[in-house]
């Protein structure tokens, strides 16, 4: 599968990502530069982590008028299956594309450690190779990831299964101890209606080789692949 | 024209920068501070006809890039 990974001016999980999706998952992935024209016939977008324009204004809030932001939104439009990690949520949120928004952390402290997620929705192409109630370990690297919706979006999150990850304790239970920056509900990952935009403050792609102290990531990204093999076209039968 | 835009978040959003520097003012001795919301404030030079013209564009900016409105609310004053 090809994968598109678009890079922002201070994109710094670009080559992360494309490292992750090439040598540990064996799969295509092109670096995208942000004014590009199109996404170079992709079948999944990934928008990286960092700090893309400095993190000036607000996290996200300038990328989001980035020329290639066009065409992602397009492809999300028809179906494609997007995923932000980390600042590529932040982008997400702030483009619209993913409902709520961020604030600095609860102790306005950069955090930077690994931490716990419980998945709490299969059925998005990101998690489908997951289990219900799995706990995946992963880091976490950010100084503006407490989530916030208000009581209204919750809802809609809530009622609709769209919260796809959430800060957990290893054993997979939810106690707000281990909401680690203060996120509404302890969200750490959200979808969209449609369920093929996906946006998470943790970084799979940092965890997709025991070298780097974990392989959960890697189900994320195996997800994706699942999910377009399954809807790839099926060779004409003559 | 000159517009300024402040833009703070939401009084429903807690506001943690805020909730610190108060922190910071109560050590002081500043007792007499209930609370310390942080915001930010943007002067924009607007080549505008008239004073309305200059507030509605002001807002539209504020509406489309300065401000978040999930977490953030604004104020514009021109001239």
């Amino acid at each position: 599968m090809r994968f598109a990974v678009v890079v922002f001016p201070g994109s710094n999980c670009d080559h992360d990502a494309q490292y992750a999706l090439s040598s540990a998952l064996g799969q295509e992935a092109e670096l995208v530069w942000h004014k590009a024209r199109d996404l170079g016939g992709a079948d999944a977008v990934v928008l990286p982590g960092g700090f893309s324009y400095g993190d000036y204004l607000r996290c996200g809030a300038i990328a989001r008028f980035s020329p290639i932001m066009t065409r992602v939104r397009e492809f999300a439009a028809a179906g494609g299956p997007v995923i932000g990690i980390c600042n590529g949520f932040q982008v997400l949120l702030e483009a619209g594309l993913l409902p709520g928004g961020m604030r600095r952390n609860r102790d306005l402290k950069f955090i930077c450690e690994h931490v716990h997620l419980r998945v709490e929705a299969t059925d998005t192409p990101f998690t489908r190779q997951a289990a219900a109630g799995q706990v995946l370990r992963m880091p976490i690297a950010h100084g503006e990831g407490n989530y916030y919706a208000d009581p209204e979006t919750l809802r809609t999150l809530a009622d609709d299964r769209r919260i796809v990850f959430r800060y957990a304790a290893p054993d997979g239970s939810l106690d707000e101890r281990w909401n680690v920056n203060g996120s509404t509900a302890a969200i750490a990952g959200i979808c969209n209606r449609e369920r093929n935009v996906v946006g998470l403050m943790p970084h799979p792609e940092r965890a997709c080789e025991a070298a780097v102290g974990s392989t959960d990531g890697r189900v994320v990204f195996e997800s994706a692949v699942a999910a377009l093999a399954a809807c790839a076209p099926v060779a004409e039968v003559t | 024209m000159k517009a300024k835009v402040y833009v703070a978040l939401k009084p429903s959003i807690l506001d943690p920068q805020g909730k610190t520097i108060t922190g910071a003012l109560h050590a002081l001795g500043y007792d007499a501070v209930r609370e310390v919301r942080q915001g930010k404030y943007f002067e924009l030079d607007i080549d505008a006809a008239s004073v309305d013209q200059a507030r509605s564009l002001a807002r539209e900016m504020a509406d489309r890039l300065l401000s978040n409105p999930v977490i953030e609310s604004y104020r514009v004053e021109v001239g």
